[in-house]
């Protein structure tokens, strides 16, 4: 009926609109704030006639200070990374004893009464069931004390000041000032920060914040890095400094993260994604003590729990693959050891090895199984004794020292070490991120820029610190 | 939008859910199990996922920076055998500047017609966050306003006329502390009798004149009125047209809001 | 603007426009408003003004193109 005088209609509000310009949007807004104004007077009785909002601005002085801010953002990394490894430790290898010491004889010996032909006992218990547990004791504790901790500060209202503290830096690299925090929320999990760019409005921007969101170590990475940190750099030095050195060797990677993060996005926006910077508004929400255990038990259940889940659930196939790969013999070797070897002088090149390499394939689904892979593969090429057990065992290590041995007789070194912490950090992203990356761009260009930017910059940079390393050691 | 029909005609179905069925499905909301549907909109910061949690038993991460929420997170909670659906739409400012998370909030509004929308506001900062109140008032006619974090507003030596405030606004007024679950069985007990329509709704609208636009938004008024006697706020749909809002423009080229209007009858 | 400093908005500039000018409308931002300069970030740039009871951080080129008087 009335199409005709709807776009006469429609017609005469866009010559309207032209004569009026932004005016009319401004006359809106006023008109609004007026009303609200007025509402609020007559309903608003203040006591003290100004909100006294003096404690909060005196910690704003401080945490966003020239002099203390950046230090701080720092020490309060620090702390949670160092209470999360020194925590961890002891919960962890009680995990590792349940799973592997008591309950996996206990499966092994009631299949063996069962008559289970040796295959699928081997398939279920050897490879199904040591990943499962391996991956728990590995990943629950220290998830279970970084979460929260990390949750707190966000409760509190940190996490607003850091991307406050950081603008400038991202205004000049032409990225958004609240990509600091999708970067923040990627240290959670990437697939959540690529989802939490959408508070970045300009397309460019965001592009950018999609991208550069791998170089935020997630909750699968962290794992890899405590653990790695924790063996090789802790033990560099005394007993009662381990700690804290590995903590600080974690946060290194993390601000190393950081700074790629600006590198990357400055040299995107100078290059396939130039254009303008776009406006950054914030607020800074006043600081609200949290309530304590709701926010442990929040976050134990929201973010903890979940990533567990995802894990085990990737460890089953994992675990099944691995021990199928180093059980299927071609050659007399196995075909894991086939791939390893074929892997190896490219590892070696890239100062990692073929096992890790080969752990990374197997790990693109979830990294947060790469640790337990790398162990068994280890294990598995480097023929270490193992009692009993048959190839593709994940094998059970309850100690850091059993740990480094491990490592040891694979060859290791410190290099191996320090490159696996910088490959951890820049690689793909794992199949789930890069999925949320095509979903929230809907687009498979930006999709594999996304996944091989950041893994073309691992062989690189790991390349060149293996040549520059043996240099100085030889 | 067919609110002010309902109330007329209190016979003909007062109790009846008035939400939208086909275009909450559209926004991916399925009512199939559910009575009414409960929006929760506020500006960033008020406490929303908490009142969210507090009212759905469920845990959603509460965060405390703008812009968490960026996507919808849906719930659901049964009071007297009545099961509402609870919506937590993202915080915003203001429902007109249309960024991605201020349209899933206007859109759902608008769109979806919750039966109940609550208005989440801080009540130590009442001014900045009347302003959105007053935006989804122009959009909505059943909604309640939930003044939380009434203990902060204690400590600063702030006192609100909780009564005045409902009058002005022509909406329920119910204080709450969600971190400490107070006021809630309150809130639970409002929404329950503005969605069945025990308590009516008059919804403060603004009728000021807008700077020089006063003639222009008239005219603009009486024609959209007479294309489309049936939709409620012309006035504001007016000043949507006049401030170029796309999405209502396509919405009224497409003929979304003509069956909006039409599915009342 | 100096640090604890406040001022009175007059308007915002014409060369801002469009997206940018709407958000800062939708912050509260409209003559007659009170702004006060409360806190920098450690490089001076964004600084943060509490607008209408909410502390909210601007860049530089914006913050410049609000005009004030003090």
């Amino acid at each position: 009926m009335s199409n005709d005088s709807l776009s006469q209609l429609l017609n005469k509000a866009k010559h309207f609109r032209r004569d009026l310009g932004n005016k009319v949007h401004e006359d809106i807004v006023e008109s609004i704030y007026d009303d609200a104004a007025r509402i609020a007077k007559r309903a608003v009785d203040i006591d003290n006639k100004s909100i006294s909002m003096g404690l909060d601005r005196a910690i704003d002085r401080v945490v966003t200070s020239r002099l203390y801010g950046f230090p701080l953002m720092m020490l309060l990394l620090t702390l949670v990374f160092w209470l999360t490894i020194s925590g961890a430790n002891v919960p962890s290898s009680m995990l590792a004893t349940l799973f592997l010491d008591i309950i996996y004889p206990g499966l092994k010996s009631l299949s063996e009464s069962l008559n289970i032909s040796w295959w699928l006992d081997g398939l279920l218990i050897d490879g199904v069931y040591l990943a499962v547990g391996w991956v728990i004791s590995v990943m629950l504790p220290p998830m279970a004390i970084f979460f929260p901790l990390f949750t707190l500060l966000e409760d509190l209202g940190y996490l607003p000041r850091i991307a406050f503290n950081l603008d400038n830096m991202f205004r000049k690299t032409g990225a958004h000032g609240k990509q600091a925090l999708s970067m923040a929320m990627g240290w959670g999990c990437n697939a959540a920060g690529v989802i939490s760019t959408r508070i970045i409005d300009s397309p460019r921007e965001r592009l950018i914040a999609i991208i550069t969101n791998n170089f935020s170590l997630c909750n699968g990475r962290w794992p890899t890095q405590i653990l790695v940190a924790t063996v090789f750099i802790g033990g560099l030095v005394p007993a009662h400094f381990a700690g804290v050195v590995s903590a600080m060797s974690v946060v290194a990677i993390a601000v190393l993260g950081i700074l790629l993060t600006f590198l990357v996005s400055w040299a995107l926006s100078r290059s396939i994604l130039r254009g303008e910077s776009s406006v950054f508004n914030m607020e800074l929400p006043p600081y609200r003590m949290p309530h304590v255990w709701q926010t442990v038990y929040t976050s134990i259940i929201d973010r903890t729990l979940p990533v567990l889940w995802r894990a085990i659930l990737w460890a089953v196939p994992a675990g099944a693959l691995i021990w199928l790969t180093s059980n299927i013999n071609i050659d007399n070797i196995s075909f894991a050891e086939h791939v390893i070897l074929l892997l190896d002088p490219f590892g070696f090149v890239i100062g990692l090895n073929g096992v890790i390499l080969l752990a990374y394939i197997l790990a693109i689904p979830a990294n947060e199984i790469i640790v337990p892979t790398i162990l068994m593969l280890t294990v598995l090429s480097s023929g270490i004794e193992r009692i009993g057990l048959g190839a593709g065992v994940m094998f059970e290590l309850d100690s850091l020292d059993v740990t480094l041995k491990v490592f040891e007789a694979g060859g290791w070194t410190l290099l191996t070490a320090v490159n696996l912490m910088l490959f951890s950090l820049i690689h793909n992203p794992c199949s789930t991120t890069i999925h949320t990356i095509y979903k929230e761009t809907g687009s498979v260009k930006w999709t594999l820029v996304s996944t091989f930017l950041p893994l073309l910059m691992g062989f690189v940079i790991t390349f060149l610190v293996a040549q520059v390393w043996r240099i100085i050691v030889n | 939008m067919n609110i002010d029909q309902n109330l007329l005609q209190p016979d003909k179905c007062v109790t009846c859910p008035s939400h939208n069925s086909i275009e909450l499905m559209r926004l991916g909301v399925d009512m199939q199990d559910w009575d009414y549907v409960v929006g929760l909109a506020g500006n960033p910061n008020t406490g929303k996922s908490t009142i969210f949690n507090s009212l759905t038993g469920l845990r959603q991460h509460t965060g405390n920076w703008p812009g968490k929420t960026v996507s919808r997170m849906e719930g659901g909670y049964e009071y007297e055998s009545t099961r509402y659906k609870v919506v937590d739409l993202p915080g915003a400012y203001s429902l007109l500047s249309t960024s991605i998370d201020e349209e899933i909030a206007r859109n759902f509004i608008l769109f979806g017609r919750p039966d109940v929308t609550v208005v989440v506001v801080d009540a130590t900062r009442l001014e900045r966050n009347l302003n959105l109140a007053l935006q989804i008032l122009e959009i909505t006619d059943r909604a309640v306003l939930c003044l939380n974090l009434m203990d902060e507003a204690n400590k600063h030596g702030i006192v609100i006329d909780e009564r005045c405030l409902a009058r002005d606004l022509g909406i329920p007024v119910v204080p709450t502390v969600a971190r400490n679950q107070e006021g809630l069985p309150y809130l639970i007990q409002t929404i329950g009798d503005v969605a069945s329509g025990k308590i009516k709704c008059n919804p403060y609208r603004s009728n000021k004149k807008i700077g020089e636009m006063s003639v222009i938004v008239k005219q603009l008024t009486e024609k959209l009125e007479s294309i489309y006697p049936d939709l409620p706020n012309h006035r504001w749909l007016a000043l949507r047209l006049l401030d170029g809002d796309s999405d209502i423009i396509s919405a009224l080229s497409e003929g979304k809001l003509q069956s909006l209007a039409n599915s009342v009858k | 603007m100096e640090i604890g400093k406040s001022c009175r908005v007059i308007g915002i500039n014409e060369r801002c426009n469009g997206l940018e000018r709407r958000r800062l409308l939708d912050l509260g931002i409209l003559p007659g408003t009170l702004i006060k300069a409360e806190m920098q970030s450690p490089s001076g740039d964004p600084i943060a003004y509490r607008i209408r009871d909410t502390i909210i951080g601007l860049r530089k080129e914006q913050a410049c193109l609000i005009e004030v008087i003090m």
